[in-house]
């Protein structure tokens, strides 16, 4: 039943689409789209204008960070002849302003839903090597991507072309940084404290060390 | 006339209609509110990042916290999320669990919406009556995970214990004779399942006490009659789900239309409103524990006639059981590896979405085949309406605000994550 709503869907994009550079995969009943992100705007137009497809409803819009993809903390293979290297940190880096991110490094991910056929779809875009990361907002075609893409810029500082009240949603007044980023230490920069003697609030660099809990291991299965 | 008479005022976050720790920036004219500029985030914790350090099972807990007054219903959606990347099936009877303690969350989040929501308008009364039916529920809760709010019941795989054949029972001390104890205790002799068939006798009685506080009630139709409308189309465009979509007139329900678990097989019914106001959504929300009861009377018949294994026997997914790992060596490493590094998840991406009370909560991960999500990222009800409040409070009166903040069903742990 549910496949055959799918293989549906996946005509009805062949037919839209064609004239798009797209790659689709599936993964259960998640049907993505990854998608050059100059195409992004006009492509969700026609997601949503088309009467066939009519996905009227943006669920949600957040981005990803693939800056440790793949990389685990833990050798898994030959650990034994180098030792372990169990709640090491890795060495943190500062990121540079001026850095030309990866290709790969920022996605958005878009979730639609479609009310009134009762499907979905996950569109994805990398924002490139370009410092900001810019991709452009969607904020015309739903309302809801307002606070979506506020949160984006907040987390990921990701900006988008053409938002109306690009600010910070999440983080407090006058954060700095961009906190979900994998170079941002999950113990943050700066704490707060009171100084007796000034009698005021204050920060300070962080007194506490950043140490994993659990190494993050990636065990491949054995049939595979 | 001069224009220049606007005010801007500041409203929260302190303050006790603001349902937590939200900022309204609000311009007003005279009593009428012109634009409203919510600043949220005071509560933000960072949930995503920290479920990213640390393998999958530690988070389930973290998912409790983050809507604090229907956490088995978040859990649900983390779960499901881990559940389909693995492509691992749940024994039935787990399922009829998880729904069932779903349909208790969504009655405990609706009581205390109502409850709040009524003291916010001026309904005192109500606010008790709510929290007198939470208080079983609440017992129900831990009467099964051992904790009242925060469970971290549900587990990949299943639910973490059956359901106990005891339920627990008030004991006479100095404060309290024994007469009054067995009074206490007339519903709590037999086992969990009884207690919350008694509930769910009662309950619908105790949902007419409400009725007749507050849907004919004058005051209650003059606060909420006709504020903050939404018109269909508009919340679609905004993103509505949940009761908020519903009280426009949209039929969209996922237990109904992408129905998980065993929803497919209950029988209940989804109420809809028709101008999409204050006073429709109220009226909806107080159907749906209607709805709701049913749904735990029909999981409690099926649950009484079908014992049976409530979490899968992979024990790279759940602990094995402790008398067999008392002399069995294979299952004391399955123990070992599943308590210190957990289990890692195929490289895949997937969202998840379930009905919770508020709305659509769904959970998105991102795996790169590692014991911990790659990038989780949480779907709330909350943020998405919330993000509508400028449209349905412009023009109206500042009192009207805190109706339809009340409305809306904010909760900022799930807000601000």
């Amino acid at each position: 039943m549910a496949n055959k709503k799918y293989e549906q869907l996946n005509d009805l994009i062949n037919q839209h689409l064609e004239s798009f550079e797209i790659v689709k995969t599936k993964h259960n009943t998640n049907f993505t789209l990854e998608l050059k992100k100059e195409d992004l705007v006009a492509i969700c137009s026609l997601l949503k204008e088309t009467k066939a497809l009519n996905f009227s409803m943006l669920i949600d819009l957040c981005g990803v960070d693939y800056l440790h993809y793949g990389i685990d903390d833990w050798e898994t293979t030959n650990a034994t002849a180098s030792g372990f290297s169990r709640a090491v940190q890795k060495n943190t880096i500062i990121p540079d302003p001026d850095e030309e991110y990866q290709e790969k490094r920022f996605a958005i991910i878009y979730h639609l839903l479609s009310i009134e056929k009762n499907w979905r779809i996950r569109l994805k875009t990398f924002t490139g090597n370009e410092n900001p990361p810019t991709v452009q907002s969607v904020t015309s075609i739903w309302g809801s991507a307002e606070w979506f893409e506020r949160e984006a810029f907040d987390l990921f500082g990701i900006y988008f072309d053409g938002h109306p009240d690009l600010r910070r949603i999440l983080t407090d007044y006058g954060f700095i940084g961009h906190p979900f980023r994998k170079d941002f230490p999950l113990t943050g920069n700066l704490e707060v404290f009171h100084d007796e003697a000034e009698e005021k609030v204050k920060y300070r660099p962080v007194s506490i060390t950043n140490r994993p809990g659990v190494p993050k291991v990636i065990r491949k299965k054995k049939n595979s | 006339m001069a224009d220049s008479n606007n005010l801007t005022l500041n409203f929260g976050p302190q303050h006790p209609a603001a349902h937590g720790v939200l900022r309204l920036i609000m311009e007003m004219d005279g009593e009428v509110v012109h634009r409203v500029d919510p600043h949220v985030g005071l509560l933000h914790r960072g949930t995503e990042k920290l479920a990213e350090t640390k393998p999958f099972n530690h988070s389930i807990g973290y998912m409790d916290r983050l809507d604090y007054v229907s956490m088995m219903c978040n859990e649900h959606a983390y779960v499901l999320a881990i559940e389909k990347l693995l492509e691992v099936e749940p024994p039935i009877r787990s399922q009829y669990i998880r729904v069932m303690f779903d349909e208790i969350t969504r009655i405990l989040n609706h009581l205390l919406w109502l409850g709040c929501h009524g003291l916010d308008i001026g309904a005192m009364a109500l606010f008790l009556y709510c929290f007198r039916e939470r208080e079983d529920l609440i017992d129900c809760y831990e009467a099964v995970s051992g904790s009242r709010m925060h469970a971290t019941y549900y587990r990949p795989g299943g639910v973490y214990r059956d359901l106990p054949e005891e339920m627990p029972k008030y004991t006479a001390n100095r404060f309290i004779s024994k007469s009054k104890v067995k009074k206490l205790n007339y519903n709590r002799e037999g086992s969990l399942l009884d207690f919350i068939e008694d509930f769910t006798e009662r309950f619908p009685s105790k949902i007419d006490e409400y009725e007749t506080l507050l849907t004919d009630n004058r005051i209650w139709k003059q606060r909420t009659v006709n504020i903050g409308v939404v018109e269909p189309e508009r919340a679609i465009e905004l993103g509505f789900t949940g009761p908020m979509l519903r009280g426009s007139g949209v039929e969209w329900d996922l237990r109904r239309k992408e129905p998980y678990e065993v929803y497919d097989l209950l029988d209940f019914k989804i109420p809809i409103g028709l101008n999409g106001d204050c006073y429709d959504r109220y009226l909806i929300r107080v159907e749906e524990m209607r709805q709701s009861n049913l749904i735990i009377q029909q999981c409690i018949a099926w649950l009484n006639k079908n014992p049976g294994p409530v979490i899968i026997e992979d024990n790279k997914l759940a602990p094995p059981k402790r008398k067999i790992m008392k002399h069995d060596m294979e299952s004391l490493i399955y123990h070992f590896k599943l308590f210190s590094e957990g289990y890692s998840v195929p490289e895949g991406e997937i969202y998840c979405p379930i009905e919770g009370p508020k709305g659509e909560f769904g959970v998105y991960i991102v795996s790169d085949g590692a014991n911990k999500p790659y990038r989780l990222k949480i779907r709330t009800p909350s943020f998405v309406h919330l993000a509508a409040i400028n449209e349905m409070v412009k023009g109206h009166m500042l009192a009207d605000v805190v109706s339809v903040i009340g409305t809306l069903d904010l909760v900022f742990g799930e807000l601000d994550r």
